[in-house]
């Protein structure tokens, strides 16, 4: 069993949520008409390799007939019967510009192998298996992979300014205890990042590790900074404050585990999340802390080469 | 789901100003933990708090949400409206408890963003062969 974080599921999850029934779906639909008989649909779905068509008037879908009718009417001895007799009237159907998420939630929902994709005026368009939506999904990600080699703005930055070792470095003070105006370090990073043109995925993964981490020192110290050191190939954003520190740094790391009090769980934090959660977003963490000095956080993010879950 | 079709499911209150109300939400959080929301988000998501410090404003700027709607009739907090406004956030207010929201939006046909099997299991049908391995 491999362990998915998080991260290795936003890009597909992000896909299935923008992607539409109409970029997946197969646009060569094989339909019958309901006068074809039993006997034909065999030969239709034996030849055609296919489990199932739509049944339609013209182009209007009027029903669904499968194998499973196929069978139930072949066992009966009603080869000659029409389509019309055994096709599944009451059609579970898409719209062509519905997400690919409702298509997942209709095959989760119902049992049928495959889902007609019909226009507004109920004209079949195209159908839908879940292997239309692997195929779909994995020219996206292909997609998404060229696009990625030949990205090359967030360096171009870099390449233009020439020196032995180019790094932007942003710096943020962190107030303690300022529940108000703080947070703002973690949105300033974002926005430098997006007009330097990194991957938005790297960004967002960025963008919340830098908030919980500003967020603990708002918490727990008596104040500290973020430092964002951009560099071509990887992000560093260091966390460090003055204050308590932490006397046990494994039991922090365990989720769940928070010294919060309770005037920041009603704001909706100290659920003991944070660090869990910047682990699972940052590609190396490192955590080091004295008692009565204070802490220091490094994320390390990298921008090309192997991205965080591939392995 | 529109913002417009959402605060008419939630009997709403659009509470900030110039808000365009064709824009679209893909997907929906119920959430009154800031870490969940940073977790289990998308961009594009419509965010239901309970919650209404300015932190839910920095928290859905990080996550990218699209907008929020804060339940049981709370009203923010000036400096969470003004903040919304600076990162172009729209606030809507509902009367509904978080799980009648929720559950009001569901049934229409909003998706939630929480993770889900992508195999979905397979069940006597059409589909002859389904590996059950």
């Amino acid at each position: 069993m491999v362990e998915r974080t998080h991260t290795d599921l936003t890009i597909v999850h992000e896909l299935i949520y923008e992607l539409k029934v109409d970029q997946v779906m197969t646009h060569n639909v094989i339909t019958v008409s309901p006068e074809c008989t039993m006997q034909e649909l065999k030969e239709i779905l034996r030849t055609r390799r296919i489990s199932g068509v739509p049944v339609v008037v013209g182009s209007k879908l009027i029903g669904m007939v499968s194998v499973d009718n196929l069978f139930r009417a072949l066992e009966r001895g009603e080869g000659s019967s029409t389509v019309a007799q055994h096709m599944t009237r009451q059609v579970v159907s898409l719209r062509p510009e519905e997400t690919v998420i409702s298509a997942i939630n209709l095959f989760a929902r119902y049992s049928y192998g495959r889902f007609p994709v019909v226009d507004g005026e109920g004209n079949v368009v195209g159908i839908i298996t879940k292997g239309d939506i692997v195929r779909g999904l994995l020219k996206q990600l292909e997609q998404l992979w060229h696009a990625k080699e030949s990205r090359r703005q967030y360096t171009h930055i870099f390449e233009d300014i020439e020196s032995d070792e180019t790094a932007l470095i942003l710096r943020y003070k962190v107030k303690p205890r300022d529940f108000v105006h703080g947070g703002q370090a973690s949105g300033k990073v974002k926005r430098a990042l997006e007009r330097l043109g990194a991957h938005p995925q790297i960004i967002r993964r960025i963008a919340v590790a830098t908030y919980e981490a500003e967020v603990n020192i708002m918490i727990h110290s008596e104040g500290g900074e973020i430092v964002a050191e951009a560099r071509p190939e990887r992000v560093l954003v260091t966390a460090t404050d003055t204050g308590p520190g932490i006397p046990d740094i494994e039991k922090a790391m365990q989720p769940g585990f928070s010294t919060a009090p309770d005037w920041i769980r009603e704001l909706g934090f100290g659920a003991g999340m944070g660090l869990t959660n910047i682990k699972n977003c940052a590609d190396e963490m490192r955590l080091t802390s004295e008692v009565g000095v204070g802490t220091r956080l490094e994320m390390v993010f990298y921008l090309t080469g192997a991205p965080k879950g591939a392995s | 789901m529109t913002l417009e079709e959402i605060a008419k499911l939630l009997d709403a209150e659009i509470i900030s100003r110039d808000v365009d109300p064709t824009q679209s939400v893909a997907m929906a959080c119920g959430a009154d933990l800031m870490s969940d929301v940073l977790t289990f988000t998308h961009a594009g998501t419509l965010l239901l708090t309970g919650l209404t410090n300015p932190q839910v404003i920095r928290t859905a700027d990080t996550a990218g949400i699209s907008a929020i709607v804060f339940v049981r009739g709370k009203y923010p907090p000036p400096e969470t409206i003004a903040l919304a406004e600076e990162m172009n956030i729209p606030l809507l207010r509902s009367r509904y408890t978080m799980y009648e929201c929720c559950g009001r939006l569901y049934k229409a046909g909003l998706p939630s963003c929480g993770l889900f099997d992508f195999s979905a299991p397979c069940q006597q049908g059409a589909q002859t062969a389904c590996p059950t391995a």
